[in-house]
């Protein structure tokens, strides 16, 4: 139903206006500019596409998982969990990721060389690869604001159904796994959508710490090829597409549990 | 002080045709630290050979030049996009950019090397590299020859050549691919002689390594490009290019 | 020649004048600030006016709107960063030119401004938008009925009544816009993040350098946000007593 209302929308006589003006502009552009360097660099941005992908996903389903105890301990307590999962929301909060992203790459790298025994270690194949500290530092990011996030979905379920649940004799993690945690969730969930597409538009900085990602490559295409406009018109137009999904995919997904109820 | 009014008059007088003298000029280098040829210091000046050099030119042709820091990422479409009228980033002269951009004369001429890991048993050729991860420049002529000439190695492309070394310096990567003066200037640092060695000097490509480093200026900028090419001869001539170079290198930069 | 960065003490290292480089991190701040605050400004010029059209405009105004805060939300800031740094002059300068004005010079600085700016209204539009309607619409049509100047009544009604529910979403705009300013760094543009990573290049300090700039940049944060609540305790009391 609410897709015709959809389309009724859509088929509005100034929309359809503006889609035509917005089609022609797209069509004056599509064979106006230079595109010839398409086809050469494809599979370069297909695999470099892949990868932002792999991180977005990795660094969000991590991420989520780190924000629930985040968020939680600073509703419950016990305090000393409290402050820190505090302590660790402000220092994310309230730094640019991009500078987090370069502490832990170069500034952690900087001290490799004086420890020794790193070298032989199981970790050091690890250390030695670019994309581990991109996931890390995206993970950490998005857990940080998550977490905030969190605490104000656990707080916000309402104290009567705990209470009714605690009267019932549940054990505490029961009531967790059963009432509390699923209220929260169904709490951030109208909200989650715009947090990825956020976390979507982090990912580019991992860039910066030698990950060619979706945002690398465009930056050696224009190196290459010594054309600006074009990479970069088709590099917005890729992450449109992917919000778009994401806010696609959010609203199936929401669809869906609101079905289930 | 009248004197000096009147000679100045003068001056403008004679220059008067060419009109470029009386604006400024907007030398391009990059912001990112690029030793021993340019360096941000503390002071926020940048300090290094080619921007010496680079005084030197505008001194000896009269141009009233004023450097502007740019990414190395962005900086020949800053010069398209008119944001800086000369590129003084040590920018090699070869066929891709000339198809875009114009050059001077070449004001250096040097190799490539490979840098690696004290003992490392990396040699400079396809096959010694083979299998090892080599870290370039992203954008860079040495990141073209790698792509060409190390197919069997894997590249890692950094934003600065600064990061690559750190990088190198922190055992992440097995080589680094660069302007051997550039990793000559980084073996001599505390880090360098700690970490690492030269592999030698890579075959060289003249495709792709190009006919010398020169200024880099938009196409029709040509008065400005016969006034640069001048002012290069003179200094070369005069004694001040090498006594310049005498600051930095102990050997003749300028190649042949 | 080269200075002995390495056997130099954090203290030393961090000082204000050459050779150390604590005056370099500070100027990189007050950088930063600028453009931020300049950014936020006309984010939250942009933010009135497209709320207010948002809510009263016509149709193809108000679709107009929603392409413009749905595509800064989608497209990464750096992306925006590239575009306002190479695009824009150019285009700006062929509009110029096509006037027959004479070409401006766009520095990274104003761009920089500019793009923070354009990022910010987007998300101000949206925030302000919701928090003009919290304002009962009975409010402004009674002053409508006293005869009252539209700009008296958005001064005297609308701003007060908005601020309390719009304030909470612009404090986070503003804890944006500071944020955002390091991604300057990538276009080659010195403020505090770059300045951070050119010390930590020429000292061999990374950690220094880096963790100093992240201390600069929470304290900003914190004070910030103490603001901010101040702020909002003074738009709350204000609204109780309406």
């Amino acid at each position: 139903m609410s897709d015709r209302m959809f389309l009724k929308d859509l088929l509005k006589p100034h929309r359809i206006a503006m889609a035509a003006v917005a089609g022609g502009l797209t069509l004056l552009l599509a064979i106006n500019m230079d595109w010839s360097w398409m086809p050469k660099y494809t599979p370069d941005i297909l695999r470099a596409l892949w990868i932002t992908m792999a991180l977005l996903a990795g660094s969000i389903v991590i991420g989520f998982l780190l924000a629930v105890p985040i968020g939680l301990v600073q509703v419950t307590g016990p305090r000393p969990l409290s402050l820190l999962a505090k302590t660790f929301c402000t220092l994310i909060r309230g730094t640019p990721i991009l500078l987090q992203m370069w502490v832990l790459y170069y500034g952690l790298g900087s001290l490799f060389p004086y420890l020794p025994g790193l070298r032989g270690s199981w970790i050091w194949p690890f250390l030695i690869e670019s994309w581990p500290y991109a996931l890390v530092a995206l993970t950490l990011s998005f857990a940080g604001y998550e977490g905030e996030v969190m605490r104000g979905a656990f707080k916000g379920v309402p104290r009567g159904e705990l209470e009714a649940a605690r009267a019932m004799g549940m054990h505490p993690l029961t009531i967790l796994r059963r009432i509390w945690l699923p209220r929260a969730v169904q709490r951030v969930l109208p909200t989650l959508g715009g947090e990825l597409i956020l976390q979507l538009k982090a990912t580019p900085l991992v860039a910066t710490i030698a990950v060619v990602d979706i945002y690398a490559v465009f930056g050696r295409i224009r190196q290459e090829t010594f054309i600006t406009y074009e990479p970069l018109l088709m590099l917005a137009l890729i992450y449109l597409l992917l919000a778009g999904s994401i806010t696609f995919a959010m609203r199936l997904l929401e669809m869906k549990l609101s079905a289930s109820r | 002080m009248k004197l000096k009014l009147a000679l100045t008059g003068l001056a403008i007088a004679t220059l008067a045709p060419l009109a470029s003298a009386a604006e400024p000029v907007r030398i391009g280098i990059a912001t990112e630290a690029y030793p021993p040829f340019s360096t941000p210091d503390a002071s926020g000046s940048y300090t290094g050979w080619e921007v010496d050099i680079i005084h030197a030119i505008c001194a000896e042709a009269k141009l009233d030049c004023t450097i502007v820091a740019t990414a190395w990422d962005g900086i020949i479409p800053s010069l398209t996009a008119e944001k800086i009228d000369v590129i003084a980033a040590s920018l090699s002269i070869n066929e891709e950019r000339l198809q875009v951009i114009d050059f001077s004369n070449k004001y250096y001429q040097t190799g490539a090397s490979v840098a690696v890991a004290k003992g490392s048993d990396i040699t400079p050729t396809p096959s010694g590299v083979a299998g090892k991860t080599i870290g370039v420049q992203s954008g860079s002529i040495h990141q073209a020859y790698a792509l060409k000439h190390f197919p069997d190695a894997t590249l890692r492309e950094y934003q600065t050549q600064d990061e690559a070394n750190q990088d190198l310096f922190a055992g992440r990567i097995d080589g680094a691919l660069a302007d051997v003066l550039i990793l000559e200037e980084f073996l001599k640092s505390e880090e360098g002689m700690l970490c690492c060695e030269d592999a030698g000097l890579v075959a060289a490509d003249q495709d792709i390594h190009g006919l010398g480093i020169g200024f880099g200026l938009r196409k029709g900028s040509d008065d400005l490009k016969a006034q640069l090419n001048a002012a290069i001869d003179v200094i070369r001539a005069n004694g001040t290019y090498d006594e310049i170079t005498a600051g930095y290198f102990n050997f003749n930069i300028f190649g042949e | 020649m080269a200075t002995a960065y390495r056997d130099m003490s954090a203290s030393e290292l961090l000082s204000l004048t050459p050779p150390g480089w604590g005056g370099v991190l500070l100027d990189g701040l007050i950088v930063s600030l600028q453009v931020a605050l300049l950014g936020y400004l006309i984010g939250l010029c942009i933010g009135l006016v497209g709320a207010t059209l948002k809510r009263s405009g016509g149709p193809v105004i108000r679709d107009l709107m929603s392409v413009y805060t749905t595509l800064v939300r989608a497209i990464p800031e750096l992306v925006l960063i590239l575009l306002a740094y190479f695009a824009m002059p150019e285009l700006v300068n062929a509009l110029l030119t096509a006037a027959g004005q004479p070409r401006i010079e766009i520095n990274g600085f104003v761009a920089g401004v500019l793009v923070i700016g354009f990022v910010q209204g987007a998300y101000a539009t949206e925030v302000l938008r919701g928090a003009m309607a919290s304002v009962p619409v009975g409010h402004i049509e009674a002053a409508q009925s006293f005869g009252m100047h539209p700009w008296r009544i958005f001064h005297r009604i609308t701003l007060p009544e908005l601020l309390p529910s719009a304030l909470p979403g612009l404090s986070n705009l503003w804890l944006i816009a500071t944020k955002d300013t390091a991604l300057l760094a990538v276009v080659g543009f010195t403020e505090l993040t770059l300045a951070a990573r050119q010390a930590a290049g020429a000292t061999k300090h990374h950690f220094l350098f880096l963790m100093a700039a992240g201390a600069l940049y929470l304290i900003v944060t914190l004070l910030s946000a103490q603001l901010f609540r101040v702020l909002e305790n003074r738009a709350n009391r204000g609204a109780r007593h309406v």
